[in-house]
């Protein structure tokens, strides 16, 4: 595949893995990377990274799973619209396995709830026009990548005025969850590997205040695994020479403004939050997107009685310690025992894009005194 | 951090090598996936009532020793595919290749099958014609015929049209012995084509996903394969067909079934580019992508070559290709060296596939 394969080509990979230990080994101390978007992480784990890293260059996984940050009390809400008021409920494949108090989505389906895996939000759009006789909810989530198309489908059902049709939004933003991670007490992260897509949609201004603020290097990546090894070596670069700044690796898709016309979609469709609980982080200020007043016609929370309820994360479960970087998957108490791709208690081990799956089902077998994967 | 931890975590291939329990309330569809979900239903509760010594094995078919010599092989599946026709094949022939390929690979020579069809009230003559003919052409290709079957019919809404179920039985040549347990490291694992094209032809044939591609099912006998392989590598120790799951799962069966080490090689895993490009689009891994007309077998080392080149001169066999090797290390697991260099682990997944979100 053209665009793909030279960015997993084995010997500019090899150059990039050389001059990360020669770098590595000139500052001498332990580094801690803190990748955020979840997409890095399966890369990561994907390509067995891990293994041809220096014993000194450690990634921990960030919050940016958007399966993982979904609460189970939104899973709950859109169960109980699909079972109580007879919805068709679409969303995309790996959500539907996010377990809610009551169980997940694909067991609702079993019990004949009519639950629908989409790739976009135009195909649920779809479906309401082909079964006008049903009402259709879109099940939105994601960070500000997946939000422009859920804009856009909104803005074209107003346009085409199909009734039948709702989205139950929970589209949330990169930037406060990287806030709540830097302000969590005893944050000891050296540096970031910025997010692709989303980057491609606000833009790498956005992140400005993280090395002037807080004096850590941010560097955009793209998602194969010479775009991150690259991104890790500019990184050490910058520590070794005691800066900290802004860097695009994945400049053939990000731009410094971002995509404004993407932006102005999501403006018009959308608000911002006051509030939004995050699984894991707890509730965060201004974090998360709600649809404006003026399409209410397609908000699913104001055309239906939801419960609304706040739960509390399973108490075994430590996702909000992994989703901060404070512990690496295999620490938490229930790793691999109570909580299983089989049989997830946290979310991080729902999605193949979760810390915890990913290092479940890609770790090698070997495993270091600092958790890190032997190969 | 919440401290140290006194203890040392088990290692993740103990965590692997768990045996599986049941802990859904319900059949959900990713106990009929191929994974690990449907493992725990065959050995968590299946098993647990009904489970024979020849079940326990887990293999595509059953050795059954006659009063004679003889060895006969059994073996039974049932199909569902939507949508019922696909490029490259339908689900007449699935039925009639699935368990035909089943047979095949337990090295037996497929010889007799049962058609048994669940029909729904309402469906179309002419398209249980469609099936019908389906089913005897497949038959006839496959050289198998067709000897005892049944038909039922389930009130409208209480069944997807038509369900198909066949059985096969073939004779096993005299002094074959196939099974995980003859695995020994140094052994290589040859493929017998292009991984991922039924599922994918599935899928794309939905028509469910914003773009198209031109990529037809395998949907296959895989006799002639098997017969070949044998012939020139007398020493193959096991065979595989590579259905729901795909490569992956049953690599992991045989990981998990030998205690051997299986590793794969990315960069030797033939794949169409078209196979390739819709999987990464949709984040799915073509390793766990279903396949119906390809074998996967392991052979010894110095009949690896000889292996692949037989199967090259088949149809079908064009991209025959040695994709990994039996390891000392890393006992009962999967380990894939990636194509950067890199090494992880290829576990069995819990359901289908599902597409990532971004």
């Amino acid at each position: 595949m053209r665009y793909v394969d030279e960015f997993r080509d084995r010997d500019l990979c090899t150059d990039r893995l050389d001059a990360i230990r020669s770098v590595g080994a000139e500052l001498g101390r332990h580094v801690k990377i803190m990748e955020i978007c979840g997409g890095h992480t399966h890369t990561i784990y994907r390509n067995g990274l891990p293994g041809l890293l220096p014993d000194n260059i450690e990634f921990v996984h960030g919050p940016g799973c958007p399966v993982c940050v979904v609460p189970m009390g939104r899973i709950d809400d859109v169960r109980h619209l699909v079972e109580n008021d007879g919805v068709v409920l679409c969303t995309f494949g790996d959500v539907v396995r996010v377990p809610g108090r009551n169980g997940s989505l694909l067991e609702a389906k079993a019990k004949g709830a009519d639950v629908r895996i989409v790739y976009s939000p135009m195909d649920a759009l779809d479906i309401a026009r082909r079964e006008a006789d049903r009402v259709v909810v879109f099940l939105a989530l994601g960070f500000e990548t997946t939000t422009p198309p859920t804009a856009a489908t909104i803005l074209r059902a107003r346009a085409e005025g199909v009734a039948n049709f709702a989205v139950h939004c929970n589209h949330v933003l990169v930037n406060p969850a990287i806030l709540a991670i830097l302000e969590a007490p005893g944050q000891s992260i050296d540096a970031f590997v910025g997010p692709g897509h989303v980057s491609a949609i606000i833009g790498t201004g956005t992140y400005e205040y993280v090395p002037r603020e807080w004096g850590k290097p941010f560097v955009v990546s793209g998602f194969e695994p010479l775009d991150l090894l690259q991104a890790l070596e500019m990184i050490l670069v910058q520590l070794r020479e005691g800066r900290a700044e802004i860097e695009n690796q994945y400049s053939r898709v990000v731009t410094p403004g971002g995509n404004s016309h993407a932006q102005a979609l999501v403006d018009e469709v959308f608000e911002v939050r006051p509030h939004f609980e995050w699984r894991g982080l707890g509730s965060i200020a201004s974090s998360a997107l709600a649809v404006r007043p003026e399409f209410s016609d397609w908000d699913a929370e104001v055309r239906f009685d939801l419960p609304g309820v706040r739960l509390e994360d399973a108490r075994a479960c430590q996702c909000g310690e992994i989703l901060k970087g404070a512990l690496k998957p295999w620490q938490c108490k229930v790793f691999g025992t109570g909580c299983t791709p089989e049989h997830p208690i946290g979310s991080c081990m729902v999605s193949a894009e979760g810390a915890c799956a990913a290092y479940y089902s890609y770790g090698s077998q070997g495993l270091r005194s600092d958790g890190t994967v032997a190969s | 951090m919440s401290g140290t931890r006194a203890e040392v975590p088990r290692s993740i291939s103990e965590r692997l090598r768990d045996r599986p329990v049941v802990r859904d309330r319900a059949v959900t569809s990713s106990h009929g996936a191929g994974g690990k979900a449907q493992a725990a239903l065959l050995e968590g509760l299946l098993f647990e009532s009904y489970g024979s010594d020849e079940l326990r094995r887990e293999e595509d078919g059953a050795v059954l020793h006659t009063a004679g010599a003889e060895r006969l092989v059994f073996t039974t599946d049932s199909f569902v595919v939507t949508p019922r026709e696909f490029p490259g094949g339908s689900l007449g022939r699935l039925a009639v290749f699935g368990t035909v390929n089943d047979l095949a690979v337990m090295g037996a020579d497929p010889r007799w099958i049962s058609v048994a069809l669940i029909l729904e009230e309402g469906f179309a003559m002419d398209e249980l014609r469609k099936v019908a003919d389906d089913i005897a052409a497949a038959a006839s290709e496959a050289g198998v015929a067709i000897v005892t079957g049944d038909t039922k019919v389930v009130e409208r809404g209480r069944g997807d049209g038509v369900y198909v179920n066949t059985a096969g039985i073939g004779f096993l040549p005299e002094g074959l012995d196939l099974g995980a347990h003859r695995v020994v490291p140094g052994d290589r694992v040859v493929v017998s084509g292009n991984i991922g094209d039924h599922g994918t032809a599935v899928l794309l044939a939905r028509g469910e996903l914003a773009f198209a591609g031109d990529v037809r099912s395998d949907c296959g006998t895989v006799t002639e394969l098997t017969r070949a392989l044998l012939e020139a590598a007398p020493g193959t120790r096991w065979m595989r067909d590579p259905t729901r799951g795909g490569l992956a799962s049953v690599c992991a069966e045989l990981a998990a079934g030998s205690g051997a080490g299986i590793v794969l090689n990315e960069t030797a895993l033939p794949i169409r580019p078209t196979v390739r490009a819709a999987c990464e689009l949709l984040g799915i891994d073509p390793l766990y992508v279903a396949n119906e007309g390809k074998v996967v077998a392991v052979v010894p080392e110095d009949e690896a070559d000889s292996a692949v080149e037989a199967l090259r001169r088949l149809e079908g066999g064009g991209a025959a290709a040695v994709v990994g090797t039996v390891a000392e290390d890393s006992a009962g697991v999967v380990l894939l060296e990636t194509a950067v260099g890199g090494k992880r682990v290829v576990d069995q997944l819990v359901g289908d596939p599902l597409p990532r979100i971004c």
